[in-house]
């Protein structure tokens, strides 16, 4: 279970541009379901995410993560915990290029420190999920954009993480791939995996997936709605 | 470590540009620091020859010919061996702008009207056994020699420029008198005594001026260590240059770069783990490029005999275009090298570096 | 001044990493002044991040001292002979009255550095930055070490000045002067040997025993401490007597060189090394009840302990190698 309590998120405060992101969110987010933010751009929902995913410590308010208070942790400590739980989804994939899919996949895993020939036993394996294996040597830039998706996929998995956070995934597929995409999903629910989502497109947040959709306008919840 | 290595080689444009001008520095402080150490060692080899102690006669403040009777007074110190009057000194030779030197050898002169050349003399003028060549004498008055023989070329550091020469042809063509010579070289028994026996000799002749071997090894260390420095201060206005370079290029991320880590970081990477890529990267490209800079100047000064310094770190004759420098390297200025371009280099990176490697990791999603 | 490459290499660097020390310690005051791990205000996130930046420089720091502090000494050793009556890095040193306060300084700061270091280690893996407040004191206390070497060390280079007469390391250790260097010389050699073995032996029973036994870990890092003098004195009153084979060579430098067969490196690298770890655990153990440490802190000082021990027994090995194996003898 992940917990938000009153979370504030301010930008660079105390300056011209000062701008606050969050307004006293909280929000409780069961684990094996498929949470949906739903909202338009801005209404911070990526904000919210971020936090959640341990990614940046909020302002004022708290975070739990299974119980544990995760608000003011170092950096270090944070990132520890964001790797073994959190898979990164993002839009556009943001796979780096000129490294081949196999490196992209296996680049999470690097700082674990684990031995080269078990971590890449390990990508091939999950690529294999997807039907991948083939393209492990192929660069990213010469990918299609339904294997480039799969190989945003497969490196959000591969330190297993319980919990998969995509923002907009959806953004700039075409509808074939953005129902691939929750075909996926919907697997991955099934093997128990916790899934955040965050998106303003209807394929998504009007699935049957979607246990909870939260809607999210100027950094306050609206309302939320649950599906089952 | 491997992903640095194939991040970097990635962006080969970039790092190239850096690794070239970098080892560019390196190999241009190397071979200078080489150079002149070369140098050094091979003045100290040849002064290791060289009289124990020189009396020269000097008459207000300036070298005046000494007479050889002071020789006879010298000798009856305590202590020294021996006493020999010599004749040497430098002949100026306009048409070929070149400094020859004069000496009349102890043993063994050429006979009277032929000479002996170094190598050096004999490439540069084309004359050879047999041939007669001019000289100008102090009274303006040419006089013509002929070449009895080429002297070998094994140290041609100190033969190039030489010119055996006999006695009464010295003293004709250099217009010193008899009973008068260039200086005076001492034989002494113990080496400790070198500055009693010195002392003696300016109490007993005070219009003369001993020198002691390593006195003048000391000053030799002294020049050299210092022309190195003077280079190489000029180098650290390069090197200044360089680090500016190489904060521009660290500083100057570029969006690809920057995107890049924030998508490591984004997936799990923390903030030392990119300093620690940073790291590697930044000993990558400093060893290959002291490496490679090293062995250039290397090569450079040993193999190609320093063809880019010799004009200007010599400079004062045109008569050695070739000649090898026993190759000798220096920890100490390997580590001088080290602490005057790496150590520059990495700590110009260190802050750009981490600047890159505190991106927040959310900035890949908004 | 006199412009040797190695003078000038060790001026510029010096000067820059008093730029970089000066830099961290400003941010050292500002994370004394300002910390609040509570709070996620966006100072408190800088503060965070510059921590990172710091202990990097203070990390390369520590490298590039245990560099610069051997080039320091074959410097002095190579441009000895610009001056009158010096014969090693002794005279050069003694050419002014900054040659020994820059090496002191020098080796000071590396143990300063190294000490911070397993703090800072230390303080990285507690989850709330436990020991923030006293790492950044101590870096406050150590740079102003640091910015006085730079100082020292530029005054010394700039006053030398060639055809000073200097003494060789034969006069500054002869019986005959007086002075802390012949006190420390002309230390009885025999007794002394039979010290040195003592102080080793006492330091390696106590850092066993602390591994095992978990106790004593104060009494391991005051021994590792006087054991660091110890052999500091041990290798300039004996050892090199050994290794020199001369009955009256004290000097702690040409040890150094290649006629030596640079014994001197592993040797003082391993002395440093054995006591910047045996300090390092009487530095940590105070902090073994922090709650977000508790257990790292015994996990840490065993590593530390057994670093120590281990470069105490190659110290020992290289002091003991020329006791055994040359013909030199000073009971004869």
């Amino acid at each position: 279970m992940i917990k938000a309590h009153d979370i504030t998120k301010t930008f660079n405060a105390g300056r011209p541009n000062e701008f606050t992101a969050l307004r006293g969110v909280s929000l409780t987010i069961d684990l094996h379901e498929v949470t949906v933010l739903k909202g338009p751009s801005g209404s911070g929902k990526t904000t919210l995410l971020g936090i959640v995913g341990c990614m940046a410590r909020p302002t004022s308010g708290r975070i739990f993560l299974d119980e544990r208070e995760i608000t003011s942790l170092p950096e270090r400590f944070l990132t520890g915990i964001r790797r073994q739980t959190f898979g990164f989804i993002f839009q556009q994939f943001n796979l780096i290029k000129g490294l081949t899919a196999l490196e992209n996949v296996m680049a999470p895993a690097y700082p674990t420190g684990e031995k080269y020939a078990s971590l890449k036993k390990r990508a091939l394996q999950t690529m294999a999920m997807f039907n991948l294996e083939h393209k492990a040597d192929a660069r990213i830039e010469w990918l299609s954009g339904g294997e480039a998706q799969r190989v945003a996929i497969s490196r959000a998995l591969i330190n297993n993480p319980s919990v998969i956070i995509a923002d907009e995934p959806t953004a700039h597929l075409d509808t074939r791939l953005s129902s691939e995409f929750m075909a996926i999903m919907r697997r991955l629910k099934g093997e128990g995996k916790t899934i955040i989502l965050a998106s303003h497109d209807p394929i998504v947040y009007d699935s049957d997936l979607a246990d909870r959709v939260i809607e999210m306008r100027d950094g306050r919840v609206v309302s939320a709605r649950e599906n089952s | 470590m491997d992903f640095t290595l194939s991040s970097l080689l990635r962006r080969k444009g970039k790092n190239g540009a850096l690794l070239a001008v970098y080892t560019l520095i390196v190999f241009l402080l190397a071979s200078v620091l080489f150079f002149t150490h070369a140098l050094r060692q091979e003045a100290a080899l040849v002064l290791r020859d060289s009289p124990e102690i020189i009396v020269q006669r000097t008459l207000t403040g300036r070298y005046a010919p000494i007479p050889v009777a002071y020789g006879d007074r010298i000798r009856g110190i305590r202590g020294v061996i021996s006493v020999r009057p010599r004749l040497w000194g430098y002949y100026y030779d306009a048409n070929f702008l070149a400094n020859y030197t004069l000496v009349v050898p102890g043993d063994n002169p050429p006979k009277q009207g032929t000479i002996g050349i170094g190598a050096g003399i004999s490439r540069m003028r084309e004359a050879f056994e047999g041939d007669t060549v001019g000289f100008t004498g102090f009274d303006g008055k040419p006089r013509s020699f002929t070449i009895g023989s080429i002297l070998s070329d094994e140290s041609q550091l100190v033969s190039a420029d030489l010119i055996l020469i006999s006695e009464p042809d010295y003293r004709s063509l250099s217009g010193i008198p008899s009973g008068f010579a260039t200086d005076l070289v001492l034989k002494v028994k113990n080496p400790k005594e070198f500055t009693t026996i010195a002392e003696k000799i300016t109490r007993l002749l005070p219009d003369t001026r001993p020198i002691v071997r390593n006195e003048i090894l000391r000053t030799y260390d002294a020049l050299f260590n210092w022309r190195a420095g003077v280079i190489i201060v000029i180098f650290g206005v390069a090197a200044l240059a360089f680090v500016i370079f190489a904060w521009d290029k660290a500083t100057g991320l570029s969006a690809e770069e920057r995107k890049e880590i924030g998508i490591l970081k984004a997936i799990g990477w923390e903030t030392s783990d990119i300093l620690l890529m940073k790291f590697w990267e930044g000993l990558a490209i400093s060893l290959t490029a002291f490496f490679v800079g090293i062995a250039l100047a290397y090569g450079h000064v040993f193999f190609t005999s320093s063809i880019l310094f010799v004009p200007v770190l010599k400079g004062w004759s045109t008569l050695y275009p070739e000649f090898r420098l026993v190759p000798f390297v220096d920890f100490g200025h390997l580590a001088a090298i080290f602490f005057l371009t790496v150590v520059p280099y990495t700590i110009t990176t260190i802050i750009p570096s981490w600047r890159a490697a505190t991106i927040d990791p959310d900035a890949v999603m908004r | 001044m006199i412009l040797h490459p190695s003078v000038l290499a060790l001026f510029v660097s010096s000067l820059l990493i008093s730029l970089m020390v000066l830099y961290s310690a400003v941010y050292g005051v500002q994370i004394l002044r300002n910390w609040d791990l509570s709070s996620g205000s966006e100072q408190q996130l800088a503060l965070e991040r510059k921590t990172y930046l710091i202990s990097t420089i203070v990390s390369y720091f520590l490298a590039f001292q245990l560099v610069s502090l051997f080039l320091f000494i074959y410097t002095a050793d190579s441009i000895c002979n610009l001056f009158v009556g010096a014969m090693c890095a002794v005279g050069t040193l003694t050419v002014n009255g900054y040659g020994y306060p820059t090496l002191l300084l020098k080796i000071v700061n590396f143990v300063l550095a190294g000490l911070w270091l397993i703090l800072n280690h230390a303080d990285s893996q507690g989850y709330d930055y436990p020991l923030i407040r006293k790492k950044y004191l101590f870096l406050l206390l150590m740079a102003p070490l640091i910015l006085a070497e730079a100082v020292v060390q530029g005054a010394f280079f700039l006053g030398l000045k060639p055809d000073i007469i200097t003494s060789c390391c034969g006069s500054l250790f002869s019986p005959t002067s007086r002075g802390i260097a012949t006190e420390i010389a002309n230390a009885p050699p025999l007794p002394m040997l039979v010290i040195y073995y003592g102080s080793a032996a006492v330091t390696a029973v106590a850092g066993v025993l602390y591994l095992l036994k978990g106790r004593g870990g104060y009494l391991f890092a005051v021994l590792s401490g006087l054991n660091f003098l110890v052999a500091m004195v041990a290798v300039i009153s004996v050892i090199s007597l050994y290794i020199y084979q001369m009955p009256s060579h004290h000097c702690p430098f040409c040890i150094l060189q290649k006629e030596y067969h640079f014994v001197g490196y592993p040797l003082y690298i391993a002395i440093l090394v054995a006591g910047v770890s045996g300090l390092g655990v009487g530095m940590l153990l105070p902090f073994r009840a922090v709650a977000s440490l508790r257990g790292m802190i015994p996990r840490l000082t065993k590593r530390l302990t057994l670093a120590a021990l281990i470069a105490i027994v190659v110290s020992t090995a290289v002091a003991t190698w020329p006791v055994l194996f040359t013909s030199f003898s000073l009971r004869g």
